[in-house]
């Protein structure tokens, strides 16, 4: 008999649940899909110059076609090439957000949940409760007033509305392991307080923010995609899903590739996220 | 503790929030880098115009006693005056906040009508077609920018089909008296036939646009606490006495459903009326969230610090709502 720790059965366990779910798989190749055509789009792309701030008037407004598989925009461009350029900004979107709130929101539950009758412990449930109490739309959007609107200022607005709902998670998850004998052992031995949090409590609440992580993605890119649709976020000629949407729609109802291709592009990426969170969470049966 | 006593914790505990999120706003929308007055007043104005629109708006003052006159205007039910119609925000916003409500109400309504059928369904019928398209929906309803839905439900049935307005929320033509402020239940109470079919004919894309990703979850939502539900002993024990499938479904199986419906409904309305922002861009609808949106472009920061305010107190009302009415579909809720 094969002699198993307890980590390499539950690592077993999670990989066979994952692959199970024949849904996983679908999320995770078009994830996959979307990353591999985001690093290669320049040698993917049929007209890598029209990424930029290109005119060809010659070639504007064509429906989809052999040469342009999405067809062609206001100025000529190529619609199928902005679209894959555009998966950039939007994975740098979310990778921004998540460090960002994620950085703010796990050490700020940690401290709360460690010492919750503490003063710091005190004003940083205080601070979350006014964050929650708009939905994050409305506050990143308001945030951005003070600031000029570009992806960077979306990034910003975005990370300040959601980084509460981190602390919120950890904050619990904390109050709950805060009272496990090995906590316990370890105050009594007399541990400092940062070694305890970092060493003993951190690595238990990494699941369940590794999937809410996971889950949020793709509410991260609608909400990155309605920014910039409503004008704050990447700036022409940065190409954007959100903003691609919002400059074609002047060119309705006639042009309605202008606006269709780069939302099922939003659609597609976001289906993709959602499967694979799905499929994460269940393999790794954290409930939520 | 009673009802009353619930009502007025709780109210209490959400000034302090309120407070803090009036202060976080402001302190944003006063911070401006570049000249939101200037902004405003366009390139042609001169230096005494904008000296003189910075004194009206109290902008000379020092931040402290900036935010002193807000709160007293605050407290009064006025905004300040709004830099992009020069109008007064309060006044502004009495005709909008009705629009959007209406929007929202309705999508709340369409979430329940479609989702609790599909949901319901699906169960019943696990594992049919039906189940695998309801499924299949909502994995993708979900997943749906709300703005785009709303760009193609105009292309196809609006453009293409004409069944709907492409935009707007009523027919200039038809004029009607501001009762309630919405207006499909103003036509109402006049008893004015075509004016209701006007309004609820504008209403219906942007608010089909706004709940279907609301439908998906509600629909997921039902199917999956229906089935545990039926997998449950006590409903086999009532299918062993021969009740009939009809009275166990909906006697049982749907009242569970229903309490852990009104939770997600709850939550959802933060999701809709953050939506609303897009819906109401995409349609033109004349409601608070349009107009925050081009608020926030044109740097109007009185309108942007009261549009959030009322959509936080908005979001409190509705989370209130919900937990009262918790307790009435789950007798052992206790409000204490």
């Amino acid at each position: 008999m094969t002699k198993e720790t307890p980590a390499s059965t539950s690592r077993a366990r999670f990989v066979r649940r994952f692959l199970q779910n024949p849904l996983s798989l679908v999320g995770a190749m078009i994830v996959g899909g979307v990353i591999v055509l985001a690093l290669f789009a320049p040698w993917i792309a049929p007209y890598p110059e029209d990424a930029g701030a290109s005119v060809h008037f010659d070639r504007a407004l064509q429906p989809p076609n052999s040469a342009h598989w999405f067809g062609t925009d206001e100025v000529g461009r190529d619609i199928f090439t902005r679209v894959l350029f555009a998966a950039r900004p939007a994975l740098v979107f979310v990778v921004v957000v998540l460090a960002l709130a994620l950085g703010i929101g796990v050490p700020t539950g940690l401290v709360a949940g460690y010492r919750p009758d503490s003063i710091l412990g005190r004003v940083i449930l205080r601070v979350t409760d006014i964050f929650l109490a708009v939905p994050p739309l409305a506050l990143a959007l308001a945030f951005t007033v003070a600031l000029q609107p570009n992806l960077l200022t979306a990034m910003v607005a975005v990370s300040f509305a959601w980084w509460p709902w981190y602390t919120r998670l950890v904050y619990g998850e904390v109050l709950r392991i805060r009272k496990e004998p090995f906590v316990e052992a370890a105050v009594a031995l007399g541990q400092k307080d940062s070694l305890i949090m970092l060493r003993h409590i951190l690595p238990n609440v990494v699941s369940p923010v590794l999937v809410k992580a996971t889950l949020d993605v793709s509410f991260i890119i609608l909400l990155g995609s309605s920014l910039s649709f409503l004008g704050i976020g990447a700036q022409e000629p940065t190409p954007d899903w959100g903003a691609m949407v919002a400059r074609g729609r002047l060119y309705l109802p006639e042009a309605w590739w202008l606006t269709t291709m780069p939302g099922m592009a939003i659609f597609v990426t976001v289906i993709g996220f959602n499967l694979l969170g799905d499929a994460l969470r269940d393999a790794l049966d954290v409930r939520q | 503790m009673g009802l009353a006593g619930f009502l007025i914790r709780r109210l209490l505990e959400a000034i302090p929030t309120l407070f803090g999120l009036l202060v976080l706003i402001f302190l944003i929308a006063r911070v401006i880098p570049g000249d939101p007055v200037r902004l405003a007043l366009g390139p042609e104005a001169t230096q005494e115009q904008i000296e003189a629109f910075r004194r009206e708006l109290g902008l000379d003052h020092p931040l402290w006693l900036q935010f002193v006159t807000y709160l007293q205007d605050l407290s009064r039910g006025e905004f300040g005056i709004s830099l992009r119609t020069h109008r007064s925000v309060s006044e502004d916003l009495r005709e909008l906040v009705p629009a959007t409500l209406e929007l929202v109400g309705s999508a709340l309504l369409l979430s329940v009508a479609f989702g609790l059928p599909a949901g319901i369904l699906s169960a019943v019928y696990r594992n049919s077609w039906i189940d695998a398209s309801v499924r299949l929906a909502a994995v993708s309803g979900v997943a749906l920018p709300r703005f785009w839905v709303g760009i193609l439900l105009q292309i196809f049935l609006a453009y293409r089909l004409g069944l709907f307005p492409i935009i707007g929320r009523s027919d200039p033509g038809i004029s009607l008296p501001q009762l309630t402020g919405f207006r499909a239940v103003d036509a109402l109470l006049v008893g004015n036939m075509p004016a209701f079919l006007d309004a609820v004919w504008h209403l219906a894309l942007p608010a089909f646009t706004l709940a279907l990703p609301t439908i998906a979850q509600v629909a997921r939502l039902v199917r999956a606490s229906m089935i545990e539900v039926l997998g449950q002993q006590y409903i086999l024990v009532h299918k062993a006495y021969g009740l009939p499938p009809r009275r166990i479904i909906y006697r049982f199986a749907l009242r569970n459903a229903l309490t852990s419906t009104l939770t997600l409904i709850g939550l959802s309305f933060g999701a809709l009326i953050e939506n609303a922002f897009l819906v109401e861009v995409v349609f033109s609808w004349p409601g608070i969230s349009a107009y925050g949106a081009q608020a926030v472009l044109a740097k109007d920061f009185n309108a942007v610090v009261a549009v959030t305010l009322v959509i936080g107190l908005a979001f409190l009302v509705a989370n209130l709502v919900v937990d009262l009415l918790y307790g009435l579909l789950d007798p052992r809720v206790r409000y204490d």
